[in-house]
């Protein structure tokens, strides 16, 4: 299995790479990690004319605190540099803590955050934790620049809100929330591997230790990563019990996923999953949040 | 089809060629250069036989174009044993450990396993089962590699 002929050509800066976008559209395609994009032209499923490869753009690998205190990271950062980076560690744990699961070290090395989430693969990570931490993302071409909640993103299976024209440059993540505990679990078959079914949980405490915000956003289970909203609602202004956590699991699995069967499990099996992991996430994210809420007193 | 002037480095030595751009980083290796040690499997990124170092750090040269390694450092399983009559100690802990049947799959785990040692030279059982999730290998089970890799990191401790 070989790509097809193209021709190739790699800008050194953001503005010529957004230039070449430009003029060419749709009949290019911007190369970052290339872990998804070379897989799919060695089997033919994606043949672009052109290939813009971005690696010799410098000012698109960074870590910053933003003006909000957040975290703003360039599109073309490594996976890999998510283990090593401080500044993740400090404002985003629940991106060091599932990290380790996005595809083989190999893989992590020249894999991008941007191209991930730019891919939308459902059964990816990054898109999820996107949503779980309310990402905004920029989107950039030669007329200018927008911004995009992570929720409003992603459109369907391989499919999202960018512009032929356009380029995903950064990733803004909201400054740590007090009293926030955050926890990611999936089951894959191996280590690395695809996940079966995956959870992100996130749960903010008001200072008397109530729930003052909750969300939880699945992977593989659908053609987007599927935020159960109304299953979270039910967590918002209740201490959050034993009880609670699992009557909301339960409620998440049973509405607000799609899972469909595929050769390794059927749709029943990858909703129990939901379910079990829904759970576990809450009860790790809610004590990690009291952690937090019992360290300021 | 157009052709490119690519220049690179490769096991310490520079080198110059034409390449058509959709060229692989792996059929470069061992069609352009004859570095068949760098074995190719699945060709999509799947089964880490094809793994290699590209400024020191593994990475599947199946997903990688050759043109993508202007001006960088490539390292392939060929640049680890220091001569032909001597092998390198992770090379030596697999023989003497049985860590491999066929071979196959040994280039792209020594590849992977080099950096990996060097980040971590006293690695559990745990971290060198997930360090070596990318690599597939369909002979030995993985228990005698697990052994060949405990093994090197130990005789690396007593040297
Ligand atoms: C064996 C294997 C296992 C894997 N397992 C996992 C896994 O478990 N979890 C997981 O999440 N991923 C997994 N991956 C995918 C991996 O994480 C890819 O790195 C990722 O999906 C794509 O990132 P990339 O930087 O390699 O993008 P590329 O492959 O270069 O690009 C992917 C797509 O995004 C577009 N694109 C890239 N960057 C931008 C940008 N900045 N703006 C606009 N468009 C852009 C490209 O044009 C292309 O269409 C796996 C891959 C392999 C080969
Ligand atoms: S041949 Fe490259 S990963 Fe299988
Ligand atoms: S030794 Fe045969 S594939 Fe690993």
């Amino acid at each position: 299995m070989k790509p097809g002929a193209f021709a190739y050509l790699a800008p050194n800066s953001l503005a010529n790479a957004l230039e070449l976008l430009e003029q060419h559209g749709s009949d290019a395609k911007i190369l970052a990690g290339g872990q998804s994009l070379v897989p799919m032209m060695s089997f033919r499923l994606s043949q672009p004319a052109l290939l813009i490869d971005l690696n010799g753009i410098d000012e698109l690998c960074y870590y910053q605190r933003g003006d909000d205190r957040g975290l703003r990271i360039g599109a073309l950062s490594r996976q890999r540099s998510l283990e090593k980076e401080p500044l993740v560690a400090e404002q985003a744990p629940l991106l060091r803590e599932a990290v380790h699961s996005i595809a083989h070290p190999q893989i992590r090395n020249r894999g991008t955050i941007g191209g991930s989430i730019a891919h939308a693969d459902p059964a990816a990570e990054l898109p999820a934790l996107a949503v779980a931490l309310r990402a905004r993302f920029r989107l950039v071409s030669t007329r200018g620049s927008r911004w995009v909640a992570a929720q409003d993103f992603f459109r369907g299976l391989l499919t999202t809100d960018l512009e032929p024209e356009e380029m995903l440059v950064e990733i803004a993540l909201p400054r740590h929330p007090m009293r926030c505990g955050s926890a990611f679990l999936e089951i894959a078959r191996r280590h690395g591997d695809y996940a079966q079914v995956g959870a992100a949980a996130v749960v903010i405490l008001d200072s008397d230790g109530i729930c003052e915000e909750a969300r939880l956003v699945f992977l593989s289970v659908g053609d987007v990563p599927m935020e159960a909203t109304r299953a979270a609602a039910m967590l918002r202004g209740e201490r959050l019990t034993e009880e609670f956590i699992a009557a909301c699991a339960e409620h998440a699995g049973d509405n607000e996923i799609d899972p469909t069967t595929d050769i390794h499990a059927t749709a029943d099996y990858k909703r129990h999953l939901a379910k079990v992991l829904a759970r576990r996430a809450f009860t790790v994210a809610s004590e990690r949040a009291r952690a937090q809420l019992r360290k300021e007193s | 089809m157009s052709q490119l002037s690519l220049e690179v480095e490769v096991n310490g030595q520079s080198v110059q060629r034409k390449v058509e751009p959709r060229l692989l980083l792996s059929d470069f290796l061992r069609h352009d250069l004859g570095l068949t040690g760098t074995h190719v499997g699945c060709e999509h990124g799947v089964c880490g036989a094809c793994t290699v170092l590209l400024d020191g750090e593994a990475v599947r040269s199946c997903l990688i174009l050759a043109i993508q390694t202007q001006g960088h450092r490539i390292e392939t399983v060929e640049s680890l044993a220091p001569d032909e009559n001597q092998l390198h100690p992770l090379q030596e802990a697999f023989q003497e450990a049985h860590g491999l049947q066929c071979g196959f799959c040994t280039a792209g785990i020594l590849m992977t396993l080099r950096p990996f040692l060097e980040e971590n030279p006293n690695p559990t059982e745990t971290e060198i089962r997930q360090a070596l999730s990318g690599n597939l290998c369909r002979c030995t089970g993985y228990q005698h590699i697990v052994d060949a890799v405990l093994l090197a990191a130990a005789k690396n401790k007593n040297d």
